[in-house]
């Protein structure tokens, strides 16, 4: 271990030359920081909100320029969370691919793998041939994670507010959800299930009768959160008319998802550019015209019973599409399928008898599939579909090899962020988070 | 233009033949260790392509569609069209103009005016390195989309990495105000008139911008059961 001295440079004699006198707040010194603040004679006060701020959504920074208690200017900070998965994803095949892109926006994982294997697929141009089942298991997946992550979305901004009973209440409901995924999948989060040519592994016998217990329960539970919130008056006094940003500001800034749809645009990409299928759903795109945090919160709720609505049309077709879940092209599907077995997930031990066993040529190609990967032929394609927070699109490029050329993301939490400043300007500080949480954003998707 | 089959990517022959090396050998050896006899194999880069008309719309090119009705638009309302526009290439049902860059922004307050255009939400830019296209080893590729008419484009500009300048599109769509940033922390391309072009995800004061082909991953080996696995980026290639 080596000992890190700071010498060569001081932040706060540099800061303090440059700009005024800076007070470090470690906490219990507030009256000494209120006093300095008096002394200088000086107005505005530059407060450093974050990056470890609890009502941040993990480490974003804010820096609020105030004048008493209006925020005059405001400024985002991001980068802190940053952990390269783009160049990451360079260096591993297509497939694994997932288990990196899967890790961005946390909360919706789900979304972060079907965009890229949408794009993957169609540079493979297989779009057509992706299983039905697949891709009914996909719909399924996505629109109970919109619940989940709404859950907390909607969680987080009650805790914000300091109204524990909504963190709870949200939070426990998330878990009757994380709970599929784990039973689906297998891992409550990050759990690279989608895959390039279909999804890891068929739903486990049983899933079907848990989720319609899910469906039985999760109407009512809605109906007690909407008691709670929809006409609390505590609630709409730090909601209403709070954080506005009307439909030129969201296409001006690129804002879409629940902010766009609460400013009465019924821009939904489910409807509008269908994807896996989501022409054949029938579900309603949830507006609302107050283009407020409350508005916001209205359609988040809207939407979550709309998702109900969905998962139960899949369930009810999943059980009568059957089939395989993994496209039958040999040369792009993974050709095992997972298990779980006593020291947890692996390959199935059918498999591993066949190609160990049986079939050297099923070795051979499960070696070069797994280690190689399968081509992509050379092209770039944008595919994007409508997460939790809006638009989540992915930039890929293939130079026809094993490997993504490059993979960008554009992710609705980074583009929808930058609308902070236009909502907080010109209001009070308490209001800067209800705005911050009515964005909804996810840091590791905004820093990726 | 050099008018191509449209079944993209392109065909092989002559064409093919002609472009430069773009990779030699396989599976990344560099010593005598690769026995698989692919050690003189020779990969050229995909020539540049253009697709002719009609450019048809996402489900095919068969017959004209909404992709030739936005060429067309453009064209009228654009009066260097021919300048401003390199090549058109409609592939997997997506189109792109490839615009060079001294008309990127002429070409964006067009698409994002024009009422048979309107293009009103931008998608972002994102970068892309190729190192061995030289004069045009950087591009920054636009995402475009119209809520008006449902549809999306993409507009790709490049620039020489010994002159890293594209004009900046936040002008035109202030969403770009950190997608550039981005860009330009991630590939180092300088969007000229962007109002603070800034790091925004790396360190302020960061050597280096990470995502281009030059710039190693910085992986460290790992010991797993006694042997040492080497990083990502310096295992054996396959591609």
């Amino acid at each position: 271990m080596s000992s890190t001295k700071y010498t060569e440079y001081d932040a706060y004699a540099a800061d303090a030359a440059a700009e005024g006198t800076v007070y470090d707040v470690n906490g219990q010194d507030w009256d000494q920081v209120v006093a300095g603040a008096e002394d200088a004679g000086d107005e505005r006060l530059v407060v450093n909100m974050g990056p470890q701020h609890p009502s941040t959504h993990g480490v974003l920074r804010l820096i609020l320029t105030l004048d008493g208690e209006t925020v005059d200017e405001c400024r985002v900070g991001i980068g802190y969370l940053h952990t390269g998965i783009e160049k990451n994803m360079e260096y591993r095949t297509w497939t694994q691919g997932t288990t990196f892109c899967t890790r961005m926006d946390y909360l919706a994982p789900i979304y972060n793998e079907t965009a890229y294997c949408l794009g993957v697929e169609k540079l493979l141009g297989v779009t057509d041939q992706i299983p039905e089942r697949a891709q009914i298991i996909r719909v399924m997946m996505m629109e109970l994670n919109r619940i989940s992550s709404h859950l907390v979305a909607i969680a987080t901004f009650g805790l914000e507010l300091g109204a524990t009973t909504v963190m709870l209440n949200g939070f426990i409901e998330r878990e009757y959800t994380l709970d599929l995924f784990e039973e689906i999948t297998g891992l409550r989060m990050n759990m690279a299930y989608v895959r390039p040519g279909g999804v890891a592994q068929d739903l486990p016998s049983g899933t079907l009768s848990k989720v319609r217990d899910y469906l039985d329960r999760m109407p009512k539970r809605f109906q007690a959160m909407r008691k709670l919130l929809d006409s609390n008056p505590v609630y709409l006094a730090r909601t209403k008319d709070v954080g506005y940003l009307d439909l030129t500001g969201c296409m001006a800034l690129g804002v879409t998802g629940p902010m766009l749809r609460a400013t009465g645009l019924p821009w939904d990409l489910r409807k509008s550019q269908p994807y896996c299928g989501y022409e054949t759903y029938d579900f309603e795109v949830a507006t609302e015209e107050t283009a407020d945090v409350y508005g916001r919160y209205l359609v988040r709720m809207k939407e979550m019973e709309e998702s109900l609505k969905i998962v139960e049309q899949c369930a009810e077709r999943l059980q009568t599409v059957k089939g395989p879940v993994m496209i039958e092209d040999k040369k792009i599907g993974w050709p095992a399928q997972l298990a779980i077995g006593a020291d947890g997930m692996g390959n199935s031990p059918r498999h591993i008898a066949h190609i160990m066993g049986t079939s050297m040529e099923a070795l051979i190609h499960h070696f070069k599939l797994v280690t190689e990967g399968f081509r992509v032929p050379a092209g770039q394609v944008y595919s994007a579909i409508e997460s939790p927070r809006g638009e989540l699109g992915v930039h890929l490029v293939s130079d026809g090899g094993t490997r993504p050329y490059r993979a960008h993301f554009r992710d609705p939490s980074f583009v929808n962020l930058q609308a902070t400043p236009a909502m907080a300007e010109g209001g009070m500080v308490a209001d800067v988070i209800a705005a911050v949480a009515s964005i909804d954003p996810v840091m590791g998707g905004v820093d990726r | 233009m050099s008018s191509q089959d449209p079944q993209l990517p392109a065909p092989g022959g002559d064409d093919r033949r002609e472009q430069p090396v773009a990779r030699t050998g396989m599976f990344g050896a560099k010593t005598s260790g690769d026995t698989s006899g692919y050690g003189g194999l020779v990969v050229r880069r995909t020539p540049k392509v253009s697709t002719p008309r009609p450019y048809g719309g996402p489900r095919g090119a068969a017959e004209a569609g909404e992709f030739d009705e936005v060429a067309d638009e453009l064209e009228r309302a654009l009066p260097d069209f021919g300048e401003a526009i390199e090549r058109v290439v409609v592939d997997r049902g997506e189109m792109t103009f490839f615009v060079r860059r001294e008309h990127l922004l002429t070409v964006a307050r067009t698409m994002r005016d024009e009422p048979s255009l309107r293009f009103e939400l931008c998608s972002g830019v994102s970068g892309v390195h190729y190192p061995d296209e030289t004069g045009a080893e950087l591009h920054a590729v636009v995402h475009l989309l119209s809520i008006t008419h449902n549809r999306r484009v993409r507009l790709e500009a490049s620039c020489p990495d010994a002159d890293p300048h594209v004009p900046s599109l936040v002008p035109v769509y202030p969403t770009n105000d950190w997608h550039e940033r981005e860009t330009y922390d991630f590939f180092g391309i300088v969007f000229d008139g962007h109002p603070a072009l800034t790091r925004i995800q790396m360190p302020d004061d960061w050597v280096g911008h990470p995502q281009r082909k030059d710039y190693p991953l910085g992986g460290i080996p790992v010991e797993y059961r006694g042997a040492e696995i080497p990083p990502p980026d310096e295992r054996r290639s396959y591609t």
